[in-house]
């Protein structure tokens, strides 16, 4: 699967650990977010958390990615007991290049700003697997928007960490760029532990290997679905449309009427 | 080219324009020369008392020059350090806000006074009047870096200690370098302003002393020469500093129509 150039690092699979969340609250101003929320991230997997906007699905992966608000009850547990800080790579909606930068000092920009040396070569190795070979020395504006989201990508698996939360990373794309980058992403991820937020329920169907549906406020994790079959899945075989199908359920009931659950 | 080529034109027309309706000025109120002296008279001064104007001129770029200078390390530092420190933020801040506050003007007989009638009150003229457009654009740019460009160095940093640094070398600062720029901008149109406004008050060389000395003697001709060379060295300094800021910045979004020149860097091997 992983495409010959040695992007999945060795071992891996025992570095990435299962990420556990018990009984989080968190307040946003004096709206409670959620409350006695508990999910479970298997340790080299995909899982998707599905979710209406504005649901609490970003603040829960900033709360991971030690962005947000902290915690005020419940807790979020490594499996091997270390702390998650600085084993994340995170990938926002947005591509976050730096203007000033051309494509590759982007890529390299975890190296820099730890006062690290860089590994300009496996970065290059990494935007020829995204597709940007020959675009090393280009700055972001010149870019398309697939293009940036490239890169951006790239510059998340440079930093080869064990553990990826990827905020929404292709919803500004448009269908046929997106199909590309699921399925790049799809294979470049493997083995490690990644909590994709999406709205999309195809992208969840694409890349989950778990799907969970966030739903209701204070919001709470209502449906743990694992679906059958590596990722990257094609969208229109005979069980991804299952997998869909029964995706868009969960989602119905989660919702019903969507316009937020006010009965809870 | 053809782009150079219509702004001289246009700047052509204009120059022209203005001698134009200043002549006509002239004919319709009847001025005599030592009110207002037509256009022609005055190039004339300027020609023939050239080797006069052009000492003075160079008094007043050098002290304009190095109060740009002056501001731009002083006001790029008190920025950064307001940014980074409290207590900086504390003390430096309201020192700023005064010195916006107090009219330059005011103070300039107390600058000639500590400095002397030479160039250092001058510079110093200049640099107080650059220092609040140059702190406070900056630290502005400083303060509105996209807030998730730092959630993402947030996560790509481990040691809390060098994160505040690293991300401030790394990306607040070169974040903010638009907004320095157009502080730069300012500056350099109101820089002369400060090393005028100081040879007025006291000095013995400069074009603001040829000026004030041309007036008080009636010699309202050589008094415009002076102010027409000086505007020229105003113009003149702002569009270069301009143009190196344009090159110093050609990611800046504002500055993409004339970055033809964008260098067609060779692939590492």
């Amino acid at each position: 699967m992983a495409n010959g150039s040695g992007l999945t690092s060795g071992n891996l699979r025992e570095q990435a650990p299962a990420i556990q969340v018990r009984n989080a609250r968190l307040r946003f101003g004096s709206t409670v977010l959620f409350e006695d929320l508990s999910v479970d991230l298997v340790a080299g997997e995909i899982t998707c958390l599905l979710g209406l906007s504005g649901i609490g699905k970003s603040s829960l992966l900033k709360l991971l990615a030690g962005l947000g608000p902290e915690l005020e009850s419940g807790s979020v547990h490594a499996s091997d007991g270390r702390s998650l800080n600085d084993r994340i790579a995170y990938m926002d909606q947005r591509d976050l290049l730096l203007p000033w930068l051309d494509v590759l000092d982007n890529v390299t920009l975890g190296a820099r700003l730890r006062g690290h040396p860089q590994d300009r070569s496996r970065a290059t190795d990494l935007l020829r697997d995204v597709g940007l070979a020959g675009r090393e020395h280009d700055r972001p504006a010149v870019l398309s928007g697939g293009m940036r989201q490239r890169a951006a990508l790239a510059r998340t698996l440079m930093e080869d960490r064990s553990i990826v939360l990827m905020d929404e990373p292709f919803s500004a794309l448009d269908a046929l760029t997106r199909l590309q980058l699921q399925d790049l992403a799809g294979r470049l991820l493997q083995d490690r532990t990644v909590l994709l937020v999406t709205h999309d329920p195809i992208e969840a169907v694409r890349l989950g290997h778990r799907v969970h549906v966030m739903s209701g406020q204070p919001a709470r994790i209502d449906s743990v679905m694992a679906l059958s079959g590596a990722p990257p899945r094609n969208p229109v075989d005979a069980q991804a449309a299952a997998h869909y199908r029964d995706i868009m359920g969960h989602l119905h009931q989660a919702n019903p009427g969507h316009d937020g659950d006010k009965s809870a | 080219m053809t782009d150079r080529l219509s702004f001289i034109f246009r700047a052509l027309v204009t120059v022209c324009g203005l001698g134009v309706l200043w002549q006509a000025i002239v004919w319709i109120t009847q001025s005599p020369p030592y009110i207002l002296p037509g256009p022609l008279p005055v190039l004339r001064v300027i020609a023939t008392r050239m080797d006069f104007l052009a000492p003075h001129a160079a008094v007043t770029v050098t002290e304009i020059l190095l109060g740009l200078l002056l501001g731009t390390i002083l006001g790029v530092t008190s920025a950064i350090l307001i940014h980074q420190l409290r207590p900086a933020r504390r003390w430096l801040f309201p020192l700023l806000v005064i010195s916006q506050a107090i009219p330059v003007f005011a103070i300039a007989p107390v600058l000639v006074l500590w400095l002397g009638y030479g160039m250092a009150s001058k510079v110093a003229m200049a640099t107080l009047i650059i220092y609040f457009p140059v702190t406070a654009s900056f630290m502005d740019g400083l303060r509105r870096t996209e807030s998730g460009w730092l959630d993402l160095a947030t996560t790509m940093i481990d040691d809390e200690r060098r994160c505040t640094w690293a991300v401030l070398w790394h990306i607040r600062i070169p974040a903010a370098l638009p907004a320095l720029a157009s502080g730069l901008r300012v500056a350099a149109a109101v820089a002369p302003i400060g090393a005028v406004v100081g040879e007025w008050v006291g000095a013995s060389a400069g074009l603001g002393y040829v000026m004030l000395h041309a007036n008080g003697r009636m010699q309202i001709d050589l008094m415009f020469a002076a102010l027409i060379v000086l505007s020229l060295f105003a113009l003149a300094i702002y569009s270069a500093v301009d143009g190196l800021l344009r090159r110093a910045l050609p990611w800046q979004p504002d500055s993409a129509p004339t970055d033809t020149d964008m260098p067609a860097r060779s692939k590492p091997s």
